[in-house]
Parts: structure tokens; sequence; C-alpha cells
């Protein structure tokens, strides 16, 4: 809804062709949440596979952190089952989840400001290291080890992500943009088997954002690690994801590719309102497809038809 | 990288340049940090050498008044579990010492073990199995509601320090202080060593040793996966847990080992007087740890030290004062006087810091290193 309307994009990457054989990674089924009245998550199931980009779309409100706090084990839903390649992890406190590989990243950023950066990722491999207290009292051997060892690790990270400038800054004093790829960095630090990233372009300029769609390329077709975004840049996330979900009050209206969704008319109306105000509703639909139309008349639905 | 790993140190004149990780991530890591360290200890140790006995004393008093706020730094500057009940947990360590060492046959509780590595270790066990008790209350509450919380536990450690008699020899009464003996070396007594080193001289060595020991051993615990994950809990507990950090653990593990600092140096604390009553314990002796903590530097183990320093050479600068400053008395009956501006100086330091230079006399340390680093330049 806040995307500005950025050039349609070509119907999305071949990959999207999703492959039947392996078991998901992750299987998200029937998850019910609600708090008191308020129905945050209600219903929703998904698949997320290996290698894939699998974006969560909906309006303000539609229960898409939700989805990410269930995942990641900060809420407890009352019904439903998430199941972690094989394991099911519904009702596991958030380290234990973390400990069997889901990593995130945050919608508003969530590092430790005090820290430098090289500390933020070593966090992120907080539970590759073993050592204990008395260990690390000491400093001697077994821990001194681990640390130059995770070190290197870390290093690896700093360079993937283009951080080496700001190893050793505080993150709180960093500008929003490196902020955010810090966290990115620090989830990828946690080698992660899946991960979450809630709105990894949230507030970024164009720059900012075109680096950001590189990085997490990168991260699918370099590292292979399946990833969940939740982005309200619809730019993005048709440029980006290989499948999405639509969700809209909780309740999941459609997934499929990025054309397919663009196309549901059920997912058009969950984002421009429906019989509510049908007069509005025209007018706005006049306007998207005059953009569309000047855009690309060929797609047939361009990234447009979602601002 | 193999090929450097003998280097310990950057080149002259490359002071940034690092060859391997294991160089960057030592605790002295440059040349000029190396140096200083090693120039601050000389002087430290010579200290004994070039003060009065008197002053001496203060600066002893100083160095365990350190050694406590190093404990209570961890749990609070570091892990951001603030804490008012330090002065608890230093008055258990006190009285185990005390106990532990104390005379089988005399009047009060006494085991009579006479090995000090022994009674301080103990010490310093027994106020962290208290902390280790203590702590899972932080997993339920944090901030101001903890603050209140571990206030409570002050008042509750007065009422079993004024009232078990058998241990603690009741209110305004007391009993006698653990004496620190080690190899034949009795560190309370004017002789009885070859060079005839006076007691001030010799429990300055012992404190400052244990000081030593206790921060390095902090400055580890920081620099480790411990001390990362006390920060990550004090920064933002959720995002900690995400990242697989156990918070309930890591805060009882802040708390143990702070209270370990705290025990130890309750046990150390009244060496020098040799005899201390249940009165020492009060919530006077939590906020003077943390206003060390606050003057010092939150989450830094050498502003600590300076901190503590000043706290404890505030009575002898206020003293010295009416020299220069002529209205200022001497007398207690008279006003204003040196005790008078003793207490307004706390007071003034505390908020003048936490205004203007929230991290303490370890921010005023830094801000000069940074200058003298760029100079002639001015960024």
């Amino acid at each position: 809804m806040t995307a500005p309307a950025t050039p349609a994009p070509e119907p999305a990457t071949a990959t999207t062709t999703t492959p039947g054989g392996p078991a998901p990674v992750l299987a998200f089924d029937d998850v019910h949440l609600s708090f008191g009245a308020v129905k945050a998550v209600n219903g929703v199931s998904f698949e997320v596979r290996e290698d894939e980009l699998f974006a969560v779309i909906g309006p303000n409100g539609a229960g898409k952190t939700s989805i990410f706090n269930v995942l990641s084990g900060v809420y407890r839903p009352q019904r439903g089952s998430v199941v972690l390649e094989g394991q099911p992890i519904l009702g596991m406190r958030p380290p234990a989840i973390a400990r069997l590989g889901v990593a995130r990243t945050f919608q508003n950023i969530e590092l430790f400001a005090n820290l430098t950066v090289l500390d933020n990722l070593m966090l992120g491999r907080h539970q590759h290291l073993r050592y204990g207290t008395l260990a690390a009292m000491l400093w001697w051997g077994r821990a001194r080890n681990e640390e130059l060892r995770h070190r290197r690790k870390v290093e690896e990270i700093v360079d993937f992500l283009e951080l080496e400038q700001w190893r050793k800054m505080p993150v709180g004093l960093l500008p929003y943009g490196v902020q955010k790829r810090v966290e990115l960095g620090r989830a990828l630090a946690m080698e992660p088997r899946l991960l979450l990233l809630d709105e990894p372009v949230a507030g970024m300029n164009l720059e900012e954002t075109e680096d950001m769609a590189r990085y997490i390329l990168d991260i699918r077709d370099e590292l292979r690690i399946p990833m969940i975004m939740v982005e309200h840049d619809m730019g993005l996330v048709m440029d980006v994801a290989d499948r999405v979900l639509v969700v809209d009050f909780g309740t999941p209206v459609a997934t499929g590719t990025p054309a397919e969704v663009q196309r549901n008319p059920d997912v058009i109306r969950a984002y421009l309102g429906g019989e509510a105000n049908p007069g509005i509703d025209e007018d706005v639909r006049a306007a998207v497809r005059a953009v569309e139309d000047a855009a690309d008349p060929g797609a047939g639905g361009g990234g447009g038809a979602t601002t | 990288m193999t090929a450097t790993r003998t280097r310990r140190l950057a080149p002259l004149g490359r002071p940034e340049l690092y060859t391997s990780y294991r160089q960057d991530m030592a605790l002295l890591n440059t040349r000029s940090k190396m140096l200083g360290a090693l120039g601050v200890l000389v002087v430290a140790a010579l200290m004994p050498l070039m003060v009065s006995d008197n002053l001496l004393l203060i600066l002893a008093s100083g160095l365990v008044l350190a050694i406590g706020a190093i404990g209570l730094n961890l749990v609070t500057g570091y892990a951001g579990q603030v804490s008012l009940g330090h002065a608890f947990f230093v008055g258990v360590g006190a009285y185990t010492a005390a106990a532990m060492a104390g005379d089988p046959d005399g009047r009060y509780l006494g085991l009579g073990i006479d090995f000090m590595p022994l009674w301080l270790l103990g010490a310093g066990l027994v106020a962290a199995l208290c902390g280790a008790v203590v702590a899972p209350l932080a997993t339920r509450l944090r901030g101001l509601y903890l603050a209140i919380v571990t206030l409570g536990l002050v008042f509750i450690g007065q009422y079993f320090f004024f009232e078990w008699d058998e241990l603690t020899g009741g209110s305004q009464v007391g009993r006698d202080a653990a004496k620190p003996v080690l190899l034949g070396i009795e560190f309370t007594a004017d002789y009885g060593f070859k060079g005839g080193w006076t007691e001030e001289q010799k429990l300055y060595w012992l404190f400052l040793a244990v000081l030593v020991i206790a921060a390095l051993v902090a400055r580890n615990i920081a620099r480790s996966r411990v001390g990362r994950a006390f920060s990550a809990i004090r920064d933002r507990d959720v995002a900690a847990g995400v990242m697989g950090v156990n918070l309930t653990r890591y805060k009882i593990i802040a708390f143990t080992i702070s209270s370990f600092y705290a025990g130890i140096a309750g046990a150390l604390m009244f060496s020098a007087s040799g005899h201390f009553t249940p009165e020492s314990f009060n919530l006077l002796l939590s906020v003077q740890f943390i206003a060390i903590v606050l003057i010092g530097g939150v989450a830094t183990i050498s502003g600590t030290i300076m901190g503590a320093m000043l706290i404890a050479l505030l009575p002898r600068i206020a003293s010295e004062l009416p020299a220069f400053v002529p209205f200022l008395s001497t007398s207690a009956s008279e006003h204003p006087n040196i005790f008078d501006f003793e207490q307004i100086m706390y007071g003034v330091l505390i908020v003048a810091f936490l205004l203007f230079e929230p991290r303490g006399l370890f921010g005023i340390w830094h801000r000069v290193r940074t200058y003298w680093k760029s100079y002639p330049f001015s960024y």
C-alpha cells in the first residue's frame, strides 16, 4: 500500500515453478491465534520449500507480523501446527526455536544498540559457541579458540554484506539502512535453516532498497537459505519473491506466484476495499488500470495493481 | 595469517595494523594500551612506598569498594538488572568470612579456618548462592520493580543481621572481622615480617592483588559470549531470546557472579578496622555502590575502579578543602562544614555525571584519549 509504483516486473523469476518433490522446509498448517476477541491469525496455512523466497503480504494489521511471532515462538497460537523440517515447533520457547535454525529480522530494528557490529554478529552465533562461564572467566584454551574460530565466520558475513568499515562502531550510531543490514547479518550469523525477514526495506530510500534486494537474492542463490519475507514494498515483493501469500484480517486470501496473486480479484479487493465503498473502488480501479496500461500494456496486472 | 601469528603487537608507527584476529581481540590490543596498563599497575604497586599510611588506608578501602562495584556493574551495567540489594550480599560475604575464620571457642560462631584463600572463596560462594536464589525474581520483574524488590532484600538482610546474635554479635555490638593471614604473613599486624612493612602497606598490596584478578576475570566475562549475552539482555531482551540467549539462565548467572564479587568485597572490607556491626550493611552502602557505577561508568571495568577510588577519596578531599575555601569549617557543630560538603558532593557528582557525562569517568578518559589520538588535529 505504501509502495511507489515501480515499473511492472517481468513475470517473476523462472524458479517460480515449484518442484513438487522434496518435503517442505516449513509447513504452517491451519494456525489460529487470537487476543481476546481479535483474531490475529485465523486459519492460515502455507508451505515453504527449499531455496524458496516466500513473501507474505497484506494490508496493515493483517496479521503478518503475528505469523512471524508464532514462527519464532514469541506468540503461542490456540490451534494449528507448525512443522520445521519434520519437527513440530509449536509451543517451543524462542531460544529453542532459534537453536533449530529459525533466524529473523525485525520490522523495527531490534539490534543491541550499545554493542559494536562485530558483537552483534557474534551474538547471532551465540548458540554455536559452546564454552561455559568458567572458561569465559579465564579466556584460555577452549574459550579463546572458539571465539577466534567464530570471529572468522563472522568476518565472512561482514564481507558478504560489505560491513567492513563499520565493524567496531556501536550499531546505535550507524545510519538506518546500515542497521537494517547489520540485523540481516546477525540473522545470517545464526546459520539459519529458515530466515524470516520482517519488512527488510521499510523506510529505506531507493538506493538502500536496491542494495537490500541484491543481498536478499544473494542469500537465496548463493547461500541457498529459504526465506519468508513480510514486506509492504510491492515492487520489491513482485520482483524477488517466488511465491506470495496474501492475508487480510488474519485470514488467508490467496497464495501463488506474484503474477497470479496480482490478478486475483480477492487480493485486489483486500487492498483496495470491496463492497464497502464501491464508488471509490471504481475510481481507484480506473486509475490503476490507466497506470498499468501506461506502464506495461502486456503484463496484464503489473506491480501497480496492488498500490 | 599463520606466518604472522607470532607477532604480538602491531609494528611501531602502525598502531592500527592487525595481522590476525587474535591480535585484534586481545585485551590490550594496542601498544599504548599495553604500556598504559603496565604503567598504572607499576604506579599502583609502588604506591605504598610513596604515600603516608593514612592515605594508603583510604586507597586500600577504595580497592575493596572497586571489587564490590565491579560485581554490581556486571549485573546492573552489563546485564541491565538494577539491583539495590548489593549491600545484602556484601554482608553475607563479611559474615561468612568472619564465621569461617572465627575462633571456634569464641563467643560467636567460628570454624577456625585460618587459610585465607579458603574463607575468601567461601565468602564469595555463599554470597553467590544467595544471589542465585534471589535471581529468579529478576526473570519476572524488570526496571523499577526489580529495584524495589532488591531494596527489600536489604531490609530483610538487616533483620537477620540484627537478630542473629550468635553470628553477628547483634546491633551496635558486632564481631571481629576475618583476619587475613597467608603463608605466615599477618596482613593486619605491623610487625612479624622481614623488612617491617606496616599493616596498611600489606593490606593495600593484598587488596590490589585481589582487585587485579577480579578485574581481569570481569573483563574476560565481559568480552566472552556470557558478557555479550548480558548486554543483549540489557539492550533488547526479546531479540536476545530470538538469538537463542536463554534469558532466565543468563540473569541468574549475572546475579550469581555479581554476588560472588560482593561476597569477596565483604570479606575484605573490614580487615583494616578489624571489627564490624550489622549497621554497616544498610541501604546507604547499596547506594554507594550504585554511585560508584554511575560515576565510574556503566558497563566499564576500568571506570568502576576509577569511580571507587574517587568515592573512597571524597572524605579526604573534603577534609583538605578548608585550606583553600576559608568559610568551610572542620568542626561538625559549625555550618557549612566539610561533612556537609562531602554529603553534597556525593549528590552533586551523581547528578552532574548523569546529566553531563553519562558514561562516567571512563567517558572523560575516553574523550581525552581520542583527543590525543588525533592531536594536533581536532577530529
